[in-house]
């Protein structure tokens, strides 16, 4: 059987290997050893693209797909509304199967809707400059944190308790990676004078809000940079980084218009002030003039990258996720400035409804009686991984179980996805217990 | 024609992309107004003229769609549709990565076979999917290196040696693990130069990293006494398996000698680049790295799977279990090649640039005239000799409607010219290029005015570069 992604056919093969003035395929492998050249593989027999279809359907639906369930997961990945222009533009295959924007003059596209994200996202942070987006938020802040000792030239760390956990495990990879130190601090606590930077996630991992000016003022006082870690979507109702002085400003974009996908592709939005600029790690994507006089748009300060200036670059990253970037600029058009503050509003709303609800339950209190966004953790009257199954059982995703950080909690996301039905039904069956 | 306008000049008060659901719950007090936001500033418009907009950007793109995609070093082969859809199952797309395990045994079954199928097709013990592109591969794989040595006692070994030859990403990935760089010359062949891997190659250096084939698209054939002395002295040998599509279903890495290799799903496994991601670039090791792998691996244990940290693993290095999107479509790739297919990917790869190598080099110099293996490394110095640069080469080739290949790396080649035409591309579509080649050369000698000043019909004109880095214009502005 012909391939259907093979073009040449035995006579094209025949005639460029005449061409190429050998007698077989075989010796243009003749520089690999011979006893190298014939390795035998053990992989499934190939299947036509329907078979696979029909395989890869069941398996697929061996999963319990957020589509059929209500979920009130989050912990760093967020189910949100996705507009149908999302998938639409990302859709374009002149878009998704183009590579890095080498070449300006056909990547247009690209470049210009990397400009739009980049414009964006400064607008919903309140930052002055963003790059064309990181592997995804923890990877982001971890970079970020790196970039803060580089600029102080101090070599310690300091993240917050309230930082999600996992975040805190990836920025603690990258910085021991590079042979400098991290420090998990109390934020009542006082930093030591030696800190780069200290890391706040805001809301924080159990969903409240922190006090962000006071923070940025500890950071100042010891001379390092302030790193808050945002939820883009609260950025439509709270207080965007950029007003309480951050001085780099991270955030997992996935929630920006990308599908939860089991955790990938995210995004990590990454963004600081103008003066860091050539400290940046990642693409950044520059408006200029052609020959003509023309706008048009490149790939620029390219000296911090990787394959300019190699072990000088400012990080390693090369493919990122510019399609999950190009989402996010398109969903934020999409909704803009009335969207955005709606989605935010529908998340607080329902999520301080089923928060009420669930305080008013005998044996349930809120861990933390602060203002929060759309994830909260709730005390539970018995162990919630038990609750946790009473609800798959009722087709309900619950909440996430942080009990080994806090004894008999859940936390809990409410996005504008869950409705007052869903809510109600979760309610009744935690009220069960 | 070019897009002059962006997204505020589309903007219009009172417009919007997308219709949102109603309040269906009683309204809470808003927190303290020192929490809250005062202004937001985002485009208003409506759905129509987005997506004209972005439709209009769209065909300012050149994609593998639109046409031939030399890119050397990115093997730009063509992606199958299907694919796409495969990973937008709902069962695939919408589940959350947090989910019970129980609840998404399908996915993790699909990333335990996919973990089985590299480690095949590498020749390697374990597999972690986590690293998101390539230097994130490149970031973990050293980072075990460290570990490894590291949890031998050994900690004088503080160097990692690369080819001159090498990715831009190696030395940075190396540096990103607290790592110094050595370098290793190529010899007048394209080769290691054994003499200089000899002298480098003391108890300092924790591994060589060596693509292969090479990023001058040459398998070295000195590849066993390479792995012998690298590994007699104490260190690890790791790959950047960048250049996989060469090898696929004929070679293994294992077999060549490396402990570790780093793959890119997004270049040997077809998923598309997406403009520059996402990517996925899982990391393949030996036994004795397998205790190292990052956080976590998918297991399988009486038909139930499992995630789970490595006894001694590096850790966390992403947030989730990795690009789980891009791999779909490269399990999807596997399954639907099989053994016999992923063999006859390299034949035609391996096949196409010979060809292109063969009906170019009277024309071009060809700095290593040589079987070469998927990619073809010419030097334009004789175009150079005659006044016109490589840049100039591959703009021009832009008025072809073809996209030119890499150019100015790797950096031992004067005025490089990376030519990989990948397996997917027809003889007609090589000749194709090959004529537009022939010709551009042609013009350097007749025409070198139209090459200096191409591309001449492409959505816009040579850019300037200098003006941007010098007056970064980075965002537009849109204040109420
Ligand atoms: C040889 C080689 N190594 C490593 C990389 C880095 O891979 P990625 O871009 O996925 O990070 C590339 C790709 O650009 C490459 O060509």
């Amino acid at each position: 059987m012909p391939s259907p992604y093979l073009p040449n056919t035995d006579a094209d093969r025949s005639a460029m290997l005449r061409e190429i003035g050998v007698g077989s395929i075989e010796e243009l492998f003749q520089d690999i050893p011979e006893r190298l050249r014939h390795a035998q593989f053990k992989l499934p027999s190939p299947l036509s693209e329907l078979e696979i279809k029909k395989e890869l359907s069941r398996l697929a639906n061996r999963n319990v797909s957020l589509d059929n369930y209500a979920c009130f997961l989050g912990g760093g990945s967020y189910r949100h509304f996705i507009p149908g222009t999302v998938e639409h533009v990302i859709g374009r295959s002149e878009l998704y199967t183009a590579y890095t924007p080498y070449q300006a003059e056909v990547s247009q596209g690209t470049l210009q809707g990397t400009y739009e994200y980049q414009s964006l996202v400064c607008q919903l942070t309140a930052m002055e400059v963003s790059n064309a987006g990181m592997y995804d938020g923890s990877t982001a802040a971890a970079e970020a944190a790196i970039m803060a000792c580089v600029i102080t030239k101090r070599g310690k760390v300091a993240v917050s308790t309230t930082v999600n956990p996992t975040y805190r495990e990836v920025i603690s990879t990258y910085v021991k990676g590079r042979n400098l130190s991290i420090e998990t601090v109390e934020l009542n606590s006082s930093l030591s004078s030696d800190c780069a930077c200290l890391v706040v996630q805001q809301p924080n991992f159990f969903g409240y809000l922190e006090e962000m000016e006071a923070h940025v003022e500890k950071a100042r006082d010891i001379g390092a940079l302030f790193i808050g870690i945002v939820d883009p979507i609260s950025l439509g109702m709270f207080k965007p980084p950029g007003h309480y002085g951050a001085d780099i400003a991270v955030a997992d974009g996935q929630a920006l218009g990308n599908p939860t996908s089991f955790g990938g592709p995210g995004l990590g939005v990454f963004t600081c002030r103008q003066e860091y600029l050539r400290q940046m790690p990642g693409r950044i994507v520059g408006k200029t003039v052609d020959v003509e006089g023309k706008p048009g748009y490149v790939m620029t300060l390219v000296t911090r990258e990787q394959y300019i200036r190699r072990e000088r670059a400012t990080s390693n990253i090369c493919t990122s996720e510019a399609l999950m970037a190009l989402a996010a600029a398109v969903y934020l058009a999409t909704l803009g400035k009335r969207g955005l503050r709606q989605v935010a509003e529908l998340c607080y709303h329902k999520a301080h409804y089923a928060a009420e609800k669930i305080a008013n339950l005998k044996g349930y209190s809120l861990v933390f009686p602060k203002p929060f966004f759309k994830e909260f953790a709730i005390r539970c009257p018995i162990a919630p991984s038990q609750i946790n199954q009473a609800l798959f059982k009722e087709g309900i995703v619950g909440g996430l179980d942080i009990s080994h950080i806090i004894d008999d909690s859940m936390l809990l996301c409410v996005t504008e996805m869950d409705t007052k039905e869903e809510i109600d039904k979760l309610v009744e069956i935690l009220g069960a217990f | 024609m070019s897009h002059h306008y962006l997204l505020p000049e589309i903007s219009q008060p009172g417009k919007i992309g997308c219709s949102l659901p109603a309040l269906d719950v009683p309204p809470t007090e808003l927190p303290p107004k020192e929490l809250l936001r005062q202004e937001l500033e985002l485009p208003e418009v409506s759905e129509v003229e987005l997506v004209r907009y972005f439709t209009a950007l769209s065909k300012l793109n050149y994609g593998v769609d639109t046409g031939f995609y030399p890119l050397g070093s990115c093997t730009m082969k063509y992606n199958p549709k299907w694919h796409e859809d495969i990973a937008k199952l709902p069962g695939f797309a919408s589940i959350h990565p947090l989910q019970p395990e129980e609840s998404v045994q399908g996915a993790m079954q699909l990333m335990f076979e996919l973990q089985e199928y590299l480690a095949e097709i590498t020749g390697m013990n374990a597999t972690s999917l986590l690293p998101i592109a390539g230097a994130h591969g490149e970031f973990t794989g050293l980072l075990m290196v460290k570990a490894y040595h590291q949890d031998r006692g050994d900690r004088a070994r503080k160097k990692i040696l690369l080819t001159d030859s090498s990715h831009g990403t190696n030395p940075a990935s190396a540096v990103m693990c607290g790592f110094e760089i050595g370098t290793v010359a190529s010899d007048s062949e394209g080769n290691v130069d054994m003499k200089s891997l000899e002298s480098a190659m003391n108890e300092e250096v924790a591994a060589l990293t060596l693509t292969m084939p090479t990023a001058l698209g040459l398998f070295d054939p000195q590849i066993l006494e390479i792995s012998r002395l690298v590994h007699e002295r104490g260190g690890l040998f790791g790959a950047d398996g960048a250049n996989l599509n060469a090898l696929l279903g004929r070679v293994k890495f294992g077999e060549l000698g490396y402990d570790y290799v780093q793959l890119n799903l997004h270049k040997t496994f077809s998923t598309p680049h997406g403009g520059g991601g996402p990517g996925s670039g899982p990391v393949c090791v030996k036994e004795h790295l397998a205790d190292f792998l990052p956080s976590p691996l998918v297991t399988k244990n009486n038909g139930r799977y499992n995630f789970v940290s490595p006894a001694k693993s590096i850790g966390r290095i992403a947030n989730f279990c990795g690009n789980f999107g891009v791999m779909c479509k490269a399990y999807a790739y596997i399954r639907s090649l099989g053994a016999p297919g992923l063999k006859e990917v390299s034949e035609n790869a391996v096949l196409n640039a010979n060809y292109l190598k063969e009906k170019l080099k009277s024309y071009y110099y060809l700095p290593y005239d040589r079987i070469c293996m998927h990619e073809v490394v010419f030097s334009g110095r004789r175009q150079k000799a005659r006044g016109v640069r490589t840049v100039d080469i591959a703009k021009r080739l832009l008025d072809y409607g073809l996209h030119p290949p890499t150019v100015y790396f790797p950096l031992v080649v004067d005025e490089a010219l990376m030519i990989e035409p990948t397996e997917t591309e027809s003889k007609q579509t090589l000749d194709a290029f090959v004529d537009a080649m022939k010709e551009i050369d042609r013009d350097v000698e007749e025409n070198p005015e139209i090459l200096h000043t191409a591309p001449h019909n492409t959505p816009i004109r040579r850019l300037d570069d200098v003006r941007a880095a010098r007056n970064p214009d980075l965002r537009w502005h849109m204040r109420s």
